[in-house]
């Protein structure tokens, strides 16, 4: 089944750059995709359309069946409410306790308490943070205020998880653990997650499915599985043969 | 369900901002204050007002004593005249041999005295009724342009003088009430507006997790709301003992007995309604400006 269908989609911004130009693809249900490529190549861009932080310039990008070009302002948190969204920087409100920030997600959304606690327990508790729940994000490592941002993501149990180099701020350990939870998400709830990451050690040792954007266009699709060569290989390969 | 749960966490954010930001919320609320005091101010004279003008209409009368030497003819002329009149509700003529009569009726002595003379020495007279105060001054002077009339008199002067007082002071209470109105309103967008710059961050996750935009902007117009109640507060409990106060102490009547206030209760009460109602809706205005312009969402 098709979660995610991206046909030929242009974003031009008000500056005039062309940040994704006839991009088209398409994702399943229950798939764990990468995105990639060079610095200012466009990925955060195409990640906002799916969420719908921008609206495609021209063609479309239908998400779980909605028509984002076409989604009002007033009608984005319909969207909203089906993906979870996780960033470089986390996003927590400092003056929340790690509880309290999950809690945030579904208080807005205006669900009773009685419903509240136990699915912000179960989220603190799936990112491994259950012994931090009463603390405040400048108490926690960039790793844990990480895994707090995930919990907030997916505490509404969403189809979709979007992540922009989620692990961006963080070494390769704690990236490790981030990028375990991430593949527990995706096994255990069946969550579609699409990530942008920079990180092309991440993206070899996982061997999942990886989109490669340049200058905005879709350079590549390598299917699950498979390596992606490095540029430098490239370059080495080049010499050896 | 889901709606209540939403306005009610949006009560408690409300709250807790305007206590972050106390000494902006404070300065909101001072205006709106200053304000209301006016409003009161104005509505407890514009409707004292309307019940001095109540009670002069008791007194809607213009006396008209008309020549000693006033033919028949021209007493015909005058009153046909006044049946014409669109500012005249009623009139009734005595002529002196009426007067003569009834002063008899009245005084013996008055009576005995009038036989003196051999001619009547009273005046024919008109007492004429107008519809409004408004009328009095217009038919007193229409009538004394006919040069049989010897005078027309009614109340002249202190009528006039305390309606035109009161029209003054009531326009110029308007005026500033209006304007401050204004200022009040911009005041809290004002506050409200750094309100939205300070939660920029909370504002851009609420939006993240699929908060509606009814349940990101509710907060906002809430906290105006509620610097509006806060703003009405003062100027209630003023109104509610300091008029009952004013009342109490003047007895109910300023100067003369002309100048009666109208009843503390159920006024006062309906005053207060009045205000909580401006200061909420003036809170809300003023929030809902600031979000339009800040929030766009
Ligand atoms: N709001 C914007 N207005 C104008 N141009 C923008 C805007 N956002 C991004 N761009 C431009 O669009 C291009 C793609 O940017 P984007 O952020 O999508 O790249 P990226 O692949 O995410 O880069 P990075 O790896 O550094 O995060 C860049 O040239 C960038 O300068
Ligand atoms: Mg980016």
């Amino acid at each position: 089944m098709k979660l995610i269908k991206v046909e030929h989609a242009y974003k031009i911004y008000k500056n005039g750059t062309t940040a994704i130009a006839d991009l088209s693809v398409t994702i399943d249900k229950g798939e764990f995709v990468f995105v990639i490529g060079p610095t200012g190549s466009g990925k955060s861009t195409f990640i906002k359309m799916l969420y719908r932080e921008e609206k495609p310039t021209k063609g479309s990008v239908i998400v779980g069946g909605i028509d984002v070009a076409k989604l009002r302002n007033s009608k984005v948190y319909k969207l909203r409410r089906k993906l979870g969204v996780v960033f470089q920087d986390y996003k927590l409100l400092p003056k929340l306790t790690v509880y309290e920030n999950v809690a945030f997600a579904l208080e807005n959304l205006g669900l009773p308490n009685s419903e509240i606690r136990p699915k912000v327990l179960k989220a603190i508790e799936s990112v491994g943070l259950k012994e931090k729940t009463r603390n405040l994000p400048n108490e926690l490592s960039g790793g844990e205020q990480q895994r707090v941002a995930i919990a907030r993501a997916i505490v509404n149990d969403p189809k979709l998880l979007i992540c922009d180099e989620p692990t961006g701020n963080l070494d390769a350990d704690t990236s490790a653990e981030i990028m375990n939870i991430l593949e527990r998400i995706n096994q255990e709830s069946e969550t579609t997650i699409i990530m942008a990451t920079h990180d092309r050690d991440i993206v070899n040792r996982m061997k999942k499915r990886v989109l490669v954007i340049e200058n905005g266009v879709l350079v590549s699709d390598i299917k699950k599985g498979s390596y992606v060569v490095n540029e430098s290989d490239k370059d080495s390969k080049k010499k050896h043969s | 369900m889901r709606a209540i749960r939403i306005l009610r966490r949006s009560i408690r954010d409300s709250f807790k901002s305007i206590f972050r930001n106390f000494s902006l919320s404070m300065a909101s609320i001072i205006c709106t204050t200053i304000t209301l005091i006016l409003v009161a101010i104005s509505l407890f004279l514009s409707y004292n007002v309307r019940q001095i003008t109540t009670t002069l209409e008791h007194e809607l009368t213009v006396v008209v004593y008309l020549d000693f030497d006033v033919t028949e003819e021209q007493k015909i002329r005058i009153e046909n005249d006044l049946k014409t009149m669109s500012t005249v509700e009623d009139y009734t003529m005595k002529s002196k041999e009426e007067w003569k009569s009834e002063i008899g009726r009245e005084s013996e002595v008055f009576g005995s005295a009038l036989k003196i003379f051999e001619e009547n020495p009273l005046y024919d007279s008109i007492i004429v009724k107008v519809k409004n105060v408004d009328d009095l001054k217009e038919t007193a002077e229409k009538l004394r342009t006919y040069d049989f009339v010897d005078s027309a008199e009614y109340g002249e002067g202190m009528v006039e003088s305390i309606i035109n007082i009161f029209d003054i002071i009531s326009l110029g209470t308007i005026s500033i009430v209006i304007a401050l109105v204004v200022v009040t309103a911009f005041l809290i967008s004002n506050t409200i507006k750094l309100t939205i710059f300070s939660r920029k961050t909370q504002i851009e996750i609420k939006r993240l997790v699929g908060a509606s935009n009814v349940a990101i902007k509710l907060p906002f117009i809430f906290e105006g709301f509620t610097l509006g109640v806060f703003g009405s507060i003062l100027p209630i409990l003023l109104s509610i003992y300091g008029y009952t106060l004013l009342y109490n102490v003047t007895g109910g009547y300023i100067s003369t007995k002309v100048i009666t206030l109208v009843e503390p209760f159920p006024f006062v009460f309906i005053v207060s309604l009045f205000l909580l109602v401006i200061g909420s809706i003036v809170g809300m205005i003023g929030s809902w400006l600031s979000v339009r312009k800040h929030l766009k969402i």
